[in-house]
C-alpha cells in the first residue's frame, strides 16, 4: 500500500445508486469543504435512470485552485455493490476504498466482459479496502436513511473538517424538518466522525494530508456552468424563455423557471421545441429579450425558428447544452459534436454568432454580451455548453458584474417606419409594436422594407447583401481567443469550450517539470465568427494539437475551412466522458515526445 | 373609425377573383372599426398559405412566420405585452395540419387572443391537394383514390379541451361574420372561429351553393354555456350549424396567470434593469 498520491489535492469520489440519496452526501460535504477554506471542485457522471444503475461524484478538495476532472481517485466511498466494478478502470492501487462489507467486496463476483472473475486474494492484494460498519451503525440509528449522513461524517472526518462546521451544515439542512430529525441527523454525523477517527489511526503514517486551509475561499461563490449562464440571462436583461425539458438543458431552464418572480420574466414550457422557439421569437419581436434551452435532437426541432429568426432579424439566444448524439445517444454524457448543427442550422444563409464558454466567468459575461449581440444585430446567438460544462461547480473569487452594460437598441418608431430599411451597416434601427406610431411588420417570405412579401427579384438580391453585412461589424465586435503560456510557442494546443480547464491544468503539470518547454494553449471560446487574429496565432506554432469531444474534429474542420490552416494531430474523445487531466496531459506529452514516467498510471486489477 | 383607416392601398393582392377572403378581409376591417381598435395596437400573426397572407392587405403590425407555427408567436407577443389586440389568422392546413400541436396546447395554455381559421377545405397555395378538413371521396392530384381520412372535426377538438370561445361563421354571411368577429375579439381568452369559405379555383365541390346548402344557424335558444350541447352540436356534419357554440367565461387567461403581472401591469419592454438585484442573488452563493 501506498500513502495518497497527491497530498493537497484529493480526489474524492462517490459512488452509488440513482435514488439512494447520495446527493445528500455531496450537498454536505462539497459545503464543509468550501467553509472549512479548501479549494473544491466538483462534477458527477450519471446515468439516464431515476433509480438503480451507478452514479458517481468526484470532489476535488485541494489547497489550491482546481477546476476539472481528473481520472484519479484518492478516496472511493461506495455506497452500492456495483461501485468499485462501475469505477474499475480508474482504481489504483493508491486508493482507498471506503464501503460498508457489503458494498466493497463484491468485485470478484460476476463475469463481465471488462473483467474476468478474479480470485478475492488477489483482489485483497491490489486494493486498499476500508470496510466501515456503515449499514450496522444506520440501522442502529433508526434506518437506512442515516447512511448518507454518516458518510458524509466519515469523509468530512477524514479531510479535517471541524466538527462544528458539519453540525452547523446538518442544521442549514435539517432544522426546517423537526428537532427531533435534526437530532438523530446530528448523532449520526457524530457517528461518522467515530468511524472516521478510527479509519484514521488506521491509516495513520501512511495518510498524512497536508491540506492548507485558505480562510478567502469560506466565501467565494461556489456555483457551476449552469448557474453561470443563469446569472449571465439575468443580467443581459432577459425576459422570456420558452423551452422544453431535455437533459443537460433543463438545469437552466429550472434556474429561470426559478428566478422568474423575483427577476420579472416569463418562463414557459412549451408543448414542443418547435413552439418553444417560435413564441421566444414572438416574445422577442414585441420588445422582450428571449433565450431558449434545448440539446441536440431539441435543437434540431428548432432549426426552422433559427431560419426564421435569420430572416426576420429578430433576436434570440439559443441555449444548446450538448450532449452525445445522433438522435437521443447518450442521454446524460458529454460532448462537443454539436457545433456544426449551430453553424449550419437553418435554411439559406444569415449571419450568427456562436461562443462556447470554458470557464464559470465566461460563461457569465459571454451570456450577458449573448443577449446584447443578439439585439444589437438582430440575429441568433448560440451559447454551446454541454453536459460536463453545465454539471460541474467550482469556486470562483466573484463574477465580472461590473462589466455588465446593457445597450437599448430599440426605437420609437414614426409613422413613417420602416422595419427593413436598408442602411449603410446592414443594420435597421429595430422598432416593436406598440411602442411609437409606426407598423412593424415581418415576414418570413423574402420582403420589401416595409415587410410586406415580395417576389421582387432586385430586391431580394438586395436584402440578403442586408443581413449578410452585418457580418462586417460582427467580426470587429469578435472576441479573440485566449492564448494561455509563453508568445514564443513553438508547440500550440487548441480547445474550445469546456475543455480549457483539464487541458489548462495539463499544461501547467507539463510546465512545472519541464519550464522550457515552449508550448502555449489558444482557447475559443466565440466559435464564430472567428476574430482575426485566429490566423497569425496558428501560423506562428511549428506544431498544432487539437482537443475535441466528438469524432471528426469539427472545430479543427472549421478552422481549416476558414483559415486554409491544417491542424496535424486531432485528439478526440466522444465515448461521452469529458477529457481528464492525465489523459491530456499523456497525450501531450506523447505529442512532444516527453518521456511519460511522471505520470502515474491508472491501474486496475483488471489490466 | 372606418373600415378603410385599415385600407392597405399599394397591396398587390395575390387571391383569385372571387375568392371567400376578400369577403373575410372586408369583414375583418369591419369589425375592427366599429370595435375602434387602431392599427398600431393590432398584431396579426399568420404563417403560410393564402389565408396567411391576410396581414398583409390590411393595417396594422403584422408576424407573418413558418406555416403552422402562428400560435406560438402569438402567445409570445401577448405573454410579453397584453396592451396589444393579437389576431392570428391562418388557413385549415396551418392549424389543424402542420401546426395541431400548438393548437391544442394554445387551447389549453389560454392567451387573450382571437384566431381566425380560414376553412377551404382543401389547399390553395399548393395547388389543390387535400386539407385536414376535406371531405371523404374528395378527389385531387395526390389524393387519387379520394380522401379516406376523417376529417378534423375543429370546433370538437376546442370545446373537448374546454376553449375559452368557440364559433363558426360562413364567410359569405358578412353580417353574423362582422358580428362573431366582434364577439371572439371582445371575449377574453382564447378564441376560435372557423370560417367556411368557398376556393373558387381548386374546390369544386365544396363551393358556394354547398355552403349554402350544408349550414343553417344555431337556434336562439342555443345556450353557449352549456358544454355537452355545444360538444353534441359541434360533432353535428350533415349539415353544419353556423354561430357561437361554446363560451367558458370563467376561465383565466394564459396572461392573467403569469406573475410578471400581479403588481405591475405594464409590457415587459418597459421593466428596469437592476443589477444590484443580480448581485444580491449571485452573492447567495458565497
Amino acid at each position: 500500500m501506498t500513502v495518497l498520491s497527491k497530498k493537497d489535492d484529493i480526489s474524492v469520489v462517490l459512488c452509488g445508486e440513482a435514488g439512494q440519496g447520495i446527493q445528500t452526501v455531496e450537498t454536505i460535504l462539497a459545503q464543509a469543504i468550501k467553509r472549512s477554506g479548501y479549494n473544491i471542485f466538483s462534477t458527477k457522471e450519471y446515468m439516464s435512470r431515476v433509480r438503480g444503475g451507478q452514479n458517481s461524484t468526484q470532489i476535488r478538495v485541494s489547497s489550491h485552485r482546481v477546476s476539472s476532472y481528473v481520472k484519479r481517485i484518492d478516496i472511493l466511498f461506495a455506497l452500492s455493490s456495483g461501485a468499485i466494478k462501475h469505477l474499475e478502470d480508474r482504481i489504483s492501487q493508491d486508493t482507498f476504498i471506503i464501503g460498508d462489507s457489503e458494498h466493497i467486496k463484491s468485485l470478484g463476483e460476476g463475469n463481465t466482459q471488462k473483467s474476468q472473475k478474479k480470485s478475492q486474494l488477489e483482489i485483497d492484494q491490489n486494493y486498499n479496502f476500508l470496510e466501515i460498519p456503515l449499514i450496522k451503525t444506520a440501522q442502529e440509528m433508526g434506518g437506512l436513511i442515516f447512511a448518507n449522513v454518516i458518510a458524509a461524517g466519515v469523509l468530512s472526518c477524514i479531510l479535517n473538517i471541524p466538527k462544528e462546521i458539519f453540525n452547523s451544515l446538518i442544521h442549514d439542512i435539517f432544522a426546517r424538518k423537526g428537532d427531533e430529525i435534526l437530532q438523530n441527523d446530528l448523532k449520526a454525523g457524530e457517528a461518522g466522525y467515530d468511524i472516521g477517527r478510527e479509519l484514521m489511526d488506521f491509516i495513520s503514517g501512511k495518510n498524512q494530508l497536508k491540506l492548507s486551509v485558505n480562510l478567502e475561499v469560506k466565501d467565494e461563490l461556489f456555483i457551476n456552468g449552469t448557474d453561470a449562464v443563469g446569472f449571465g440571462c439575468l443580467a443581459g436583461g432577459c425576459r422570456f424563455m420558452s423551452s422544453y425539458p431535455m437533459t443537460p438543458s433543463t438545469p437552466l431552464q429550472g434556474f429561470l423557471a426559478a428566478h422568474a418572480n423575483d427577476f420579472e420574466l416569463i418562463y414557459e414550457q412549451a408543448e414542443d421545441e418547435i413552439a418553444a422557439i417560435n413564441m421566444a421569437l414572438g416574445a422577442s419581436y414585441a420588445g422582450a429579450r428571449s433565450i431558449v434551452a434545448t440539446s441536440g435532437s431539441g435543437f434540431a426541432l428548432m432549426e426552422e425558428g433559427v431560419g426564421l429568426a435569420g430572416m426576420i432579424e429578430t433576436p434570440v439566444v439559443v441555449y444548446i447544452a450538448q450532449r452525445p448524439g445522433p438522435a437521443v445517444g447518450l442521454p446524460t454524457r458529454t460532448s462537443q459534436e454539436d457545433l456544426n448543427l449551430a453553424l449550419y442550422s437553418g435554411t439559406g444563409e444569415f449571419p450568427r454568432i456562436i461562443f462556447a464558454p470554458g470557464k464559470l466567468e465566461d460563461a457569465f459575461i459571454l451570456t450577458q454580451k449573448a443577449f446584447n449581440l443578439a439585439e444589437k444585430y438582430q440575429i441568433p446567438v448560440f451559447i454551446l455548453t454541454d453536459q460536463y460544462f453545465a454539471d460541474c461547480y467550482y469556486n470562483i473569487p466573484s463574477l465580472p458584474l461590473n462589466d455588465v452594460q446593457n445597450e437599448n437598441y430599440l426605437i420609437k418608431t414614426n409613422s413613417e417606419y420602416k422595419r427593413y430599411l436598408i442602411t449603410q451597416d446592414g443594420i435597421t434601427p429595430r422598432g416593436i409594436p406598440g411602442y411609437g406610431e409606426g407598423l412593424v411588420v415581418v415576414d418570413s417570405d423574402e420582403h420589401d422594407e416595409e415587410g410586406h412579401i415580395t417576389e421582387d427579384l432586385v430586391l431580394r438580391r438586395q436584402m440578403v447583401d442586408k443581413r449578410l453585412k452585418k457580418f462586417n461589424q460582427m467580426k470587429q465586435d469578435a472576441i479573440p481567443p485566449e492564448l494561455i503560456g509563453p508568445s514564443d510557442y513553438e508547440c500550440l494546443v487548441v480547445g474550445w469550450g469546456s475543455t480549457y480547464w483539464p487541458i489548462r491544468e495539463a499544461l501547467e503539470n507539463i510546465i512545472k517539470t519541464d519550464p522550457n518547454r515552449k508550448i502555449s494553449f489558444l482557447h475559443f471560446k466565440q466559435i464564430y465568427p472567428f476574430h482575426k487574429s485566429v490566423t497569425e496565432y496558428l501560423e506562428r506554432a511549428e506544431d498544432v494539437i487539437i482537443f475535441e469531444n466528438n469524432a471528426q474534429g469539427q472545430m479543427a474542420n472549421l478552422i481549416q475551412l476558414e483559415t486554409g490552416l491544417k491542424i496535424q494531430e486531432k485528439l478526440l474523445k466522444y465515448d461521452g466522458m469529458p477529457f481528464s487531466v492525465e489523459e491530456v496531459e499523456r497525450s501531450l506529452k506523447k505529442f512532444m515526445e516527453i518521456s511519460d514516467t511522471d505520470i502515474p498510471s491508472v491501474m486496475g486489477v483488471s489490466k | 373609425m372606418k373600415p378603410k383607416d385599415y385600407d392597405m392601398t399599394e397591396a398587390d393582392v395575390a387571391w383569385c377573383p372571387g375568392c371567400g377572403n376578400f369577403s373575410i378581409l372586408r369583414s375583418l376591417k369591419k369589425a375592427l372599426a366599429d370595435l375602434e381598435i387602431l392599427p398600431e395596437n393590432l398584431v396579426f400573426v399568420s404563417g403560410i398559405g393564402q389565408a396567411g397572407k391576410l396581414p398583409h392587405y390590411i393595417r396594422g403590425n403584422v408576424f407573418n412566420g413558418l406555416h403552422g407555427r402562428s400560435l406560438s408567436p402569438a402567445t409570445g407577443i401577448k405573454a410579453v405585452n397584453p396592451e396589444l389586440t393579437v389576431i392570428d389568422v391562418s388557413g385549415d392546413g396551418c392549424m389543424y395540419g402542420e401546426g395541431g400541436n400548438h393548437f391544442m396546447h394554445t387551447v389549453r395554455r389560454n392567451p387573450n387572443i382571437t384566431n381566425l381559421v380560414h376553412n377551404n377545405m382543401v389547399y390553395g397555395l399548393t395547388k389543390g391537394q387535400a386539407s385536414p378538413t376535406s371531405q371523404k371521396a374528395f378527389n385531387t392530384p395526390l389524393q387519387v383514390d379520394g380522401v379516406f381520412l376523417e376529417p378534423f372535426n375543429p370546433l370538437s377538438v376546442a370545446i373537448a379541451l374546454d376553449a375559452s370561445f368557440v364559433a363558426r361563421v360562413y364567410s359569405g354571411d358578412r353580417k353574423q361574420t362582422i358580428e362573431i368577429f366582434k364577439e371572439a375579439i371582445k371575449h377574453k381568452g382564447y378564441s376560435l372561429v372557423d370560417i367556411f369559405q368557398p376556393c373558387v379555383t381548386f374546390n369544386r365541390v365544396n363551393t358556394k351553393k354547398w355552403f349554402k346548402e350544408h349550414t343553417y344557424y344555431l337556434e336562439e335558444d342555443h345556450d353557449p354555456l352549456d358544454r355537452n350541447m355545444a360538444f353534441s352540436r359541434a360533432i353535428e356534419t350533415r349539415e353544419y350549424p353556423l354561430g357561437i357554440f361554446y363560451k367558458n367565461l370563467n376561465k383565466r387567461t394564459f396572461e392573467d396567470n403569469l406573475n410578471v403581472y400581479k403588481d405591475e401591469k405594464s409590457p415587459l419592454f418597459q421593466r428596469k434593469f437592476e443589477i444590484d438585484k443580480i448581485r444580491a442573488l449571485v452573492d447567495s452563493n458565497r
